[in-house]
């Protein structure tokens, strides 16, 4: 998106006020929201993927080690990936900045 | 470990056809459920989205989270918009207009949108028997306004429009049976699934969108924000519900039931109860009501996929026995 | 060749339909459209027109599955009446934003209660502010030709919205009249396929019928606004089109000995075709009165109608609908307010006519238009007249 929220014109608007960017709302940092971080000991980690499989954010991916690691770009903290993990890799801890 | 060369999960496809970045409550249930729901389908799929959650989260102008085309109108129609379309490529391809192939059309909606408001729109897509996907992403409320009360809210939750109080122990009725109204309308493919076991989800879903002709997926959807419930424990949540027997897991097929899931003996209500703050208020008569209710609907259930002979027991809780296995 | 024939309104306007070729139609009956979805099912039915014909199960499910179509990239087209059209008035203000190209004729009949099957214009009133495009007809070859131009006009891609062809409920949908059929080459001709620009497509995705935060929706409603405004160009033209494709004219305003005139009547609606009646035979007694018939509701034509009564003294509204506790007849407060400012403007004498299908006669316009004039003159206490209560 090119323009801000308080520069969007009148004109700027597609017809019918249609988005026709796909996907564009990846601009967005929810991770702002977050209140805890998940922290990882990877040394467990099995690269199974369930705790991608389980984000409600779609933000975990395998790292260039394959690691399965969150995007804090937009990770808000639920805890989902550290509940379903079974050999326990993540611990989740308290946001501090 | 070193035997198998990858884990299940691992096959899920990559692309996120929901894209991160929305808006939904830290730990939405919905969220996580459309997200694998859609994992499960291909890029040649239309979506209608009826007003709620998934709605607002995810398309606030100018922004969108949808990589597949997507449109969204009103509240009740979601069926009625997604049968439009799917005769307006019907009416296209006949007439030799270039439109891409084997598109799907699957609508969308909540709760409140499917069983109440929406139900008319809904059965008449049905009866009608338009090729397309109904999916329910039942939270069990009108959560997007704030938490009120819809026909899927179970019997003693606590929501804004059916508080506890002196008068009142929450919801005064039972939870309106959605899959079996649509199964009456005898369509190809009934399901219910839940994002507790997303692997079960997601093969209905594909299974529902490849079906010819109308299919209905109602997925159980854990609100942590309206069910007042830690939002980590989501799936634990759900899946509580599915083995205390509140949810079944089970699919029918032209017609003919087939459960999901063999729950030899059915956990107490008791311990799905007890995961949220939405149920803290209610006394042990409500839960024991509940739990007869519970058990009379699944013994109901098993008869019609033919199991009837077995019958439901209830298993003694092992609530403060230490660790309960999800 | 022009082959002439007669016809029921509601027959003849289904058949209008088939020449344009839709690809959907919503249907749900309602009386007085019935005649117009059935002969439709019928046409389906024996092949003549292919089509998706969907029975749905309301009109508000009716206007969603036209939004739906419509959306996709398909001709559609759907038709009801006051309850109905008072059901789906929420699928209609959204569908004008969303700018699609539907077309919905709607035969005019009185809003309940009590419940009424007989024609007035207070259902066209309550969609008055949904942003489409409002043609108003008063003849069965005024409907099929508008029928068929509405099509053109929605889907030129200067406008893209939806248009609404009205037509009274069974002083037109239900009578036998004379009606020239266009040939179905002329008709291909005059109207190509044009379709929505950016349509769902797995090809190409979009997001239609997102919400719209304070920051941007009066953004949103301007861009709305200017759009309907501008499709007065489109409209003229596409009129002036079909007059050489067909030889049959039609203008936002019409006129009926109304130059000159010292007094007019204004007309919308079939109730027009009686008081011409009335204006020739108060000619001929050597009355200086002439009509003006509304043929654009909306948007509305400022212009035209300011040009059209400049040189009046007076001038008689007459409304078919009643806005209770307000000015009176909700036509004739938008004429009063595209006059406002006139330096030089007629004195308006607003008269509730006909609701709920009682039919004012020849005679009846005549002391109507009389009774205007004496008003007109000595002044009322009154925001409106309404004729022919029974006290």
């Amino acid at each position: 998106m090119a323009k801000s929220e308080s520069e969007m014109t009148w004109k700027d608007l597609e017809i019918g006020n249609i988005v026709t960017e796909p996907g564009s709302a990846r601009v967005y940092e929810s991770g702002t929201w977050r209140s805890q971080r998940p922290t990882y000991d990877f040394k467990k980690c099995i690269k199974c993927g369930l705790c991608a499989l389980y984000c409600p954010e779609g933000c975990i991916g395998p790292d260039k080690d394959g690691y399965f690691e969150a995007n804090m770009y937009y990770c808000k903290g639920c805890g989902i990936c550290a509940r379903e993990c079974w050999p326990r890799v993540i611990k989740m801890v308290e946001e501090v900045e | 470990m070193e035997k198998y060369a990858i884990y299940v999960p691992r096959l899920v496809k990559k692309e996120e056809k929901f894209a991160p970045g929305h808006r939904a409550c830290i730990g939405c249930g919905e969220a996580l459920a459309i997200r694998q729901a859609f994992k499960a389908l291909d890029n040649n799929v239309i979506v209608v989205n009826a007003t709620g959650c998934a709605e607002i989260f995810s398309s606030q102008l100018p922004l969108s989270s949808w990589e597949l085309p997507w449109i969204h109108t009103l509240f009740e129609n979601a069926a009625a918009v997604a049968s439009g379309i799917e005769a307006a490529y019907k009416a296209m391809r006949r007439k030799g207009i270039k439109v891409p192939e084997n598109t799907k059309v699957v609508a969308i909606a909540g709760d409140g949108g499917t069983s109440d408001i929406g139900l008319q729109a809904l059965s008449g897509a049905l009866e009608r028997g338009h090729d397309f996907t109904y999916i329910c992403f039942d939270n069990e409320a009108y959560m997007n306004t704030g938490i009120q009360r819809s026909s899927a809210t179970p019997f003693g939750a606590w929501t804004t429009t059916s508080p506890t109080g002196k008068k009142s122990i929450g919801q005064f009725s039972w939870k309106k049976n959605m899959p079996e109204i649509v199964a009456a309308h005898n369509i190809p493919y009934v399901a219910t699934a839940t994002h507790g076991y997303p692997f079960d989800l997601m093969a209905k879903v594909a299974k529902a969108v490849a079906t010819n002709g109308p299919a209905y997926v109602h997925i159980l959807s854990a609100c942590p924000t309206g069910w007042r419930s830690a939002t980590d424990t989501i799936n634990r949540q759900v899946r509580m519900a599915v083995q205390t027997g509140m949810f079944p897991l089970y699919e029918v097929e032209n017609g003919v039931y087939r459960m999901s899931l063999d729950i030899p003996k059915l956990r107490p209500v008791a311990d799905y109860l007890k995961t949220q703050g939405r149920f803290r208020h209610l006394s042990d008569d409500a839960i024991a009501r509940i739990q007869k209710r519970v058990e009379v609907e699944y013994q109901k259930l098993l008869e019609k996929a033919g199991h009837g002979s077995q019958k439901t027991t209830q298993r003694k809780s092992r609530a403060g026995a230490g660790k309960i296995s999800a | 060749m022009v082959t002439r024939v007669g016809m029921e309104v509601s027959l003849a306007l289904a058949d209008a339909v088939k020449l344009t070729q839709p690809d959907v139609i919503a249907a749900y009956p309602i009386t007085p459209q019935t005649h117009i979805v059935e002969h439709l099912a019928e046409l389906v039915a024996d092949g003549e027109l292919d089509a998706e014909y969907m029975p749905v199960e309301s009109e508000h499910s009716a206007m969603s599955a036209c939004v739906g179509a419509s959306a996709a990239g398909a001709r559609t087209f759907t038709a009801t009446s006051s309850q109905g059209l008072a059901l789906m008035v929420e699928v209609v203000y959204v569908a004008a934003p969303m700018r699609l190209p539907i077309v919905m004729a709607v035969a005019n009949r009185a809003l309940s209660a009590p419940l009424s099957i007989w024609p007035d214009h207070s259902d066209m009133m309550s969609v008055r502010d949904t942003g489409w495009i409002q043609i108003i007809t008063e003849n069965g070859q005024q409907a099929v030709d508008n029928t068929i131009c509405s099509f053109r006009i929605a889907e030129d891609q200067r406008v893209l919205l939806p248009v609404m062809v009205h037509l009274d409920g069974f002083t037109l949908t239900h009578v036998v009249e004379p009606i020239i059929f266009p040939e179905q080459d002329a008709v291909n001709r005059f109207l190509p396929r044009n379709r929505f620009p950016l349509p769902l497509n797995p090809d190409r995705p979009v997001a239609m019928g997102e919400f719209a935060p304070p920051f941007i929706f009066t953004e949103t409603k301007w861009a709305q606004e200017v759009n309907l405004r501008n499709s007065k160009k489109v409209i003229t033209q596409v009129w002036e089109e079909f007059d050489k494709a067909f030889g049959r004219k039609y203008t936002p305003v019409e006129k009926y000995h109304s130059d000159g005139a010292k007094v007019l009547i204004m007309t919308m609606g079939s109730s027009g075709e009686t008081a011409s009646v009335a204006i020739d035979e108060l000619r001929d007694e050597g009355m200086n009165v002439g009509q003006i018939r509304l043929r654009l509701w909306r948007p509305f034509p400022f212009e035209e109608l300011r040009e059209a009564v400049k040189d009046a003294d007076v001038l008689i509204v007459m409304d078919r609908a009643l806005s209770f506790g307000g000015p009176g007849g909700p036509f004739a407060s938008e004429v009063k307010a595209a006059l406002y400012n006139q330096s030089k403007k007629p004195k308006i004498v607003s008269y509730v006519i006909s609701l709920g299908g009682r039919d004012v006669t020849v005679s009846g316009f005549k002391d109507i238009i009389r009774k205007g004039v004496e008003i007109a003159e000595k002044g009322s206490k009154n925001e409106y007249e309404i004729y022919g209560v029974k006290e």
